[in-house]
């Protein structure tokens, strides 16, 4: 049944953009990365980053730079703003996993204010105007992907590989360790561990999936603005992920999905779209603690154990 | 060093919070093999102790000697790694994973797999055996494939000693095991308590003066933060300061 649904959801992915508008549908896929790569610190190790964006926007204007300045080609481009992001989520996690709960939210979130005026203030960046023209280099150096059906195949493959390494890290060894530590930290020291190094571990992991969804970002829309950065877009995942269902693997991706045809949908209506958020934030958390995809899973298991007895 | 006496020594340990000395001056020996009973009243400073052996807090004053290797200024994790391992009093499971996978957690520690985020778990299939055995060993082979959280309270309780048992811990520092347990938990949990003792140094803070009774080799009887005596469960009971540090304090005695 799994793979069935795995198997659909691959062929409707494949079939989508000839019935929708394809930079929607990119948008979407570089959402559930984003919301993937935070999942994997909330959900997995339980840890609230409160500062997602800046990965995202650092890794969307390094991507820009790249291609604009120099010639590499675009998959290069965006693994090495990634790994940039990497390295700041590596920093900011060297500082940051000493604490927890609030506290580890609000220092990860003073960093990403701290990035975002940096970024502000560079010259490069455009500041308030953001970045404009951000080129699509070839692929490889040798396949032309600008046309949007083509790049969105590109940006799919690559949300793929994503979704792959995400359920292998949460799956593997190390994910077991995480969830470890998220269930009793004090627990897994007391068995020989040093949790604050799996944390800062996960930190990079996870800093370096949402430079990758930066980077697929700014190349999808051709620029990147402040708002990749902007506090706004690290709660948004936060809405994502717990609308979707915490620490499931497919939930926070729905979630991004909602929340970007949503926001499509309402863009219409300014800033209602605000608060027609806010009220789906008060409904999920009122009715659906586990988010969609956690309740579906929950009355399907019901329905089973019904069928059993 | 292994053939030392003594497991594991306290020298004039002491701990000071502000102006207040929760403990002070205290001396421990902890004979190989013997199961070692710290008691007294509330606010003796049982779990200050307690928290300074394992490592939790680090000593004001003082030396820990474990094997007769000095460890005052090593962490829990490290301490762990030689071979000396707490419980908690609250109980300590990692609640969203199976029995099976929180006994594995700790085989991991040994293991050298912890850090592989690229593997399967398919490769650390090859530890579940040794963890069933574990399982096994404290009356959980039925619980494998449940979650911690859906264990009763003293399965719980078991479930964390074969945890702490994974690490083949030659001490083992129980934090008041019986805690919060009905009388149908009790024995059980004090009999398994026994059968690991085999081989091991047991050092407990209990409560529970019954379980300290059918339990302990030895006995130190903390106050006010020092130590008022030691001896076996008949010397102890039997001495008229014990007994008026029991009875004069506001406490729970029993």
């Amino acid at each position: 049944m799994r793979i069935a649904l795995v198997l659909t959801g691959i062929a409707l992915s494949l079939a989508a953009p000839f019935f929708v508008y394809p930079v929607l549908l990119m948008t979407i896929l570089c959402f559930v990365i984003f919301a993937a790569s935070f999942n994997l610190l909330l959900g997995y190790a339980g840890l609230l980053c409160f500062g997602q964006a800046m990965f995202l926007g650092l890794s969307a204007y390094m991507t820009g730079l790249m291609l604009k300045t120099t010639g590499m080609s675009i998959e290069l481009a965006i693994l090495a703003s990634a790994l940039i992001s990497a390295a700041l989520g590596a920093f900011v996690g060297f500082v940051a996993v000493r604490r927890s709960g609030i506290q580890f939210a609000m220092i990860t979130f003073a960093f990403a204010q701290f990035v975002y005026f940096l970024l502000l203030q560079s010259e490069f960046t455009g500041g308030e105007d953001g970045m404009q023209g951000i080129p699509r280099s070839n692929l490889f150096g040798i396949f032309d992907i600008s046309d949007s059906m083509t790049f969105y195949y590109f940006v799919l493959a690559a949300t793929l590989l994503v979704i792959l390494l995400v359920y292998r890290i949460v799956h593997s060894p190390f994910g077991e360790i995480l969830q470890a530590i998220r269930d009793n930290e004090v627990r897994v020291e007391s068995l020989g561990f040093r949790p604050e190094r799996f944390k800062i571990l996960a930190m990079t992991i996870s800093a370096g999936l949402a430079g990758l969804a930066g980077g697929l970002k700014a190349t999808v829309f051709g620029f990147a603005t402040l708002t990749d950065v902007s506090w706004t877009v690290s709660g948004e995942v936060i809405l994502m992920t717990l609308l979707g269902g915490l620490g499931t693997l497919s939930g926070p991706m729905v979630g991004a999905g909602i929340i970007i045809v949503m926001n499509d949908e309402l863009a219409q209506f300014g800033e209602w779209a605000l608060i027609a958020q806010g009220i789906i934030l008060i409904l999920v958390i009122l009715f659906m603690r586990r988010g969609v995809v956690g309740e579906a899973g929950a009355l399907i298991r019901r329905i089973r154990s019904r069928k059993a007895n | 060093m292994a053939d030392t006496e003594y497991a594991l020594e306290a020298r004039g340990i002491g701990k000071r919070f502000g102006e207040f000395w929760a403990v002070n001056n205290v001396d421990l020996k902890v004979r190989r093999g013997a199961i070692h009973a710290l008691i007294g009243p509330n606010g003796a400073g049982k779990t200050t102790c307690f928290n300074l052996l394992t490592k939790t807090l680090q000593p004001s004053t003082g030396k820990i000697i474990l094997d007769g290797e000095d460890i005052s200024r090593l962490r829990t994790s490290d301490v762990a790694k030689k071979g000396m391992v707490r419980s908690f009093q609250i109980s300590a499971t990692f609640t969203d994973l199976t029995a099976l996978q929180n006994v594995r957690v700790a085989l991991q520690s040994s293991h050298g797999s912890a850090w592989r985020f690229w593997s399967p778990i398919s490769s650390i299939y090859k530890l579940n055996e040794r963890a069933e055995d574990l399982l096994e060993q404290v009356g959980l082979a039925d619980a494998r494939d449940m979650k911690a959280a859906e264990l009763s309270y003293g399965k719980k309780r078991a479930l964390e000693i074969a945890t702490t048992l994974a690490l083949e811990p030659k001490v083992m520092l129980l934090d008041e095991p019986t805690a919060g347990m009905g009388h149908e938990d009790i024995e059980p949990i004090t009999e398994l308590i026994r059968k690991v003792s085999r081989d091991r140094t047991i050092v407990i803070v209990e409560h529970n003066l019954s379980v300290v009774s059918t339990l302990s080799d030895r006995i130190t009887v903390l106050q006010a933060g020092q130590v008022l005596m030691e001896g076996n469960y008949a010397e102890v009971s039997s001495d008229e300061r014990v007994i008026a540090a029991y009875l004069g304090g506001v406490d729970d005695a029993a």
